[in-house]
């Protein structure tokens, strides 16, 4: 009965090795050698080019592990870490506010988001790194006496590193918060009844139901968001915080070796990266192993930060 | 097993009773002045079209709806108000969370928690509302899953299970906060039709176990042969009631009628 559709009409009945299966000749997949021979011969050409360029590929591996490198190394994924750390808290507050019933926290929300992610990054930390010229010193004068928590000179608190951090740790709020809102919304309103009905307080029904389901959606954007971070420190480079790029700039105006010292720093920004990846890997992981993928997820992830996702590791994961 | 239930019998005091309930989406009036009594021990089952006004009524029951005028009392206390000598003061979310912990709740749509087994769904509400030990919540809550039936599902994911199954872990789940009153909205609506009958089936074991329940749904038999009391709603307001024999076997109304006629087609 199992081939009574198409084998069956084709073939006689009572025809030879009827009980037999017949051979099946599968699909060549012609492409795939054509493709894998034009890569390598463009990979061929391009190494060939690169090998000619007058350039001292040797002397990389030396500047590496530079002083100055390290340095803007360390201070690149210190500002980065702390600048994300932070966008996310405040990110988290933000929706929160913005998912609020309370509209007078709604409509600040707004503001903020608008205000934080609408200027350019390199404008906020402009904007923070000159703030002495309009306040010349910080005061926190403690009330009913005469003392300060707080009396010193603009100049010396908003060094670079705190100008950098102002500037990209706000601006990467305001992206946390809409990242984190559309977590918070991804959650089905059933989940909130059902919490609600076996009598949970706003409070546990964020924290027990509502956020651990959102984090597989906050997740996936936010490792794209830090990724992106870690990179967008360079820019903390006009205002002389001496991360990578201005490590490398220091260098290279002494040694002349300016395309050597670029492709050191572009090897440690790859190699950050690539941690970073692995770890939102494993993060991920976490967040799905009590849900076995299905139809719905797959949705809400291609929805929202399925860009991201696209190392050949993370398939055989799935 | 209670021999509260048994037909005729008067139940016990009144633990529900709701008084001109009004609850309006925009200009859409849903409910428009609805009364319910129910006593301790009794099943009620709200008939009626979708858009009665029904799901909206057992919603004000535990505050998941605020109703926008009316009272409902639960066993002394008036829902999502505290009682101050001649005057009610609404109350914050949290202390509406305590009120509906005396309350459970079973969902069309189930509504388990995903990223939990099924143990966990069932001693979420015990351990993080009341506090429960979680080795006295779990022991219970084994109880209770072996009662509907899922004893050997305790550490399975939802998703594993059929709709019938996760209704009744919903069940599981609404039972292990020791609730004075069960409300179940459309509990086998969203079922394939064999499965209706495992979920009915603990439905009406609960019934005999003397638990009070408002239940709305379309399963008619359910409401002839469960229910002590049947109310017939449409268009926001209560249309009949009475004992199903009468609501169901001679409806008074041409409008309960009409619906009956529809539903048993």
């Amino acid at each position: 009965m199992a081939d009574r559709a198409g084998a069956a009409l084709t073939r006689p009945v009572d025809a030879p090795g009827d009980d037999e299966l017949l051979p099946q000749v599968r699909i060549r997949h012609w492409g795939r050698v054509v493709a894998g021979l034009a890569v390598l011969a463009v990979l061929g050409l391009l190494f060939q080019a690169i090998s000619r360029g007058d350039i001292d590929y040797a002397s990389i591996p030396a500047l590496l592990t530079q002083d100055v490198i390290l340095e803007g190394l360390v201070d690149t994924i210190v500002l980065a870490v702390i600048a994300q750390a932070g966008a996310i808290v405040i990110g988290t507050v933000v929706a929160l506010m913005r998912t609020s019933a309370n509209p007078v926290l709604r409509w600040v929300s707004w503001a903020y988001i608008w205000v934080f992610r609408g200027l350019p990054v390199l404008l906020q930390i402009l904007l923070w790194y000159n703030i002495a010229l309009v306040f010349p010193t910080f005061s926190i004068p403690v009330p009913f006496t005469d003392a300060y928590l707080l009396d010193q000179p603009a100049n010396v608190i908003m060094t670079g590193f705190l100008a950098a951090l102002l500037g990209l740790g706000l601006n990467e709020s305001a992206y946390m918060a809409e990242i984190v809102r559309a977590g918070l919304t991804s959650v089905d309103r059933g989940q909130t009844e059902a919490a609600k009905s076996i009598g949970m307080s706003p409070a546990k029904v964020l924290s027990r139901v509502v956020l651990p389901q959102a984090m597989r959606v906050i997740i996936p954007p936010t490792g794209n968001d830090f990724i992106n971070m870690l990179k967008g420190t360079s820019i903390a480079s006009v205002i002389g915080f001496t991360e990578l790029i201005h490590a490398a700039n220091a260098l290279s105006s002494r040694s002349l070796a300016v395309m050597e010292t670029l492709l050191a720093v572009a090897v440690w920004y790859m190699v950050v990266v690539s941690v970073a990846n692995v770890g939102q890997y494993y993060l991920e992981r976490h967040y799905n192993a009590s849900i076995r993928p299905t139809g719905t997820r797959g949705s809400v992830w291609a929805k929202i930060g399925g860009s991201l996702r696209t190392p050949p590791f993370m398939r055989s994961s799935r | 097993m209670s021999a509260a239930a048994g037909e005729g019998v008067a139940q016990g005091e009144v633990l529900v009773r709701a008084r001109g309930l009004r609850k309006h989406y925009g200009s859409l009036e849903v409910l428009r002045g609805v009364d319910l009594t129910v006593r301790r021990g009794q099943v009620v089952v709200l008939l009626g079209a979708s858009g009665a006004g029904k799901s909206t009524l057992l919603r004000c029951v535990n505050h998941l709806e605020a109703a926008d005028g009316g009272e409902i009392w639960v066993d002394g206390v008036p829902i999502g108000f505290r009682h101050d000598g001649d005057r009610l003061h609404e109350l914050r979310e949290k202390d509406v969370a305590r009120q509906r912990a005396e309350i459970g709740m079973v969902f069309q749509r189930f509504n388990l928690f995903p990223h939990r087994t099924v143990l966990a769904n069932v001693t979420e509400g015990p351990v993080q509302v009341r506090g429960v030990p979680r080795r006295e919540a779990e022991a219970y809550a084994r109880e209770l899953l072996e009662r509907v039936g899922l004893g050997d599902k305790v550490d399975t994911y939802p998703d594993r299970l059929s709709g019938g199954q996760q209704q009744r872990v919903a069940i599981a789940r609404a039972l292990a906060m020791r609730p004075k009153l069960l409300l179940f909205d459309e509990p086998t609506s969203a079922l394939d039709p064999e499965l209706v009958g495992e979920v009915l089936a603990v439905m009406t074991e609960l019934a005999r176990e003397g638990m009070t329940m408002i239940v709305v749904t379309h399963e008619i038999s359910f409401a002839r042969e469960v229910a002590d009391h049947v109310v017939f709603m449409a268009g926001g307001v209560v249309v009949e009631e009475g004992p199903p024999e009468q609501v169901i076997g001679a409806p008074q109304h041409e409008r309960t009628r009409a619906f009956l006629a529809r539903v048993t087609a």
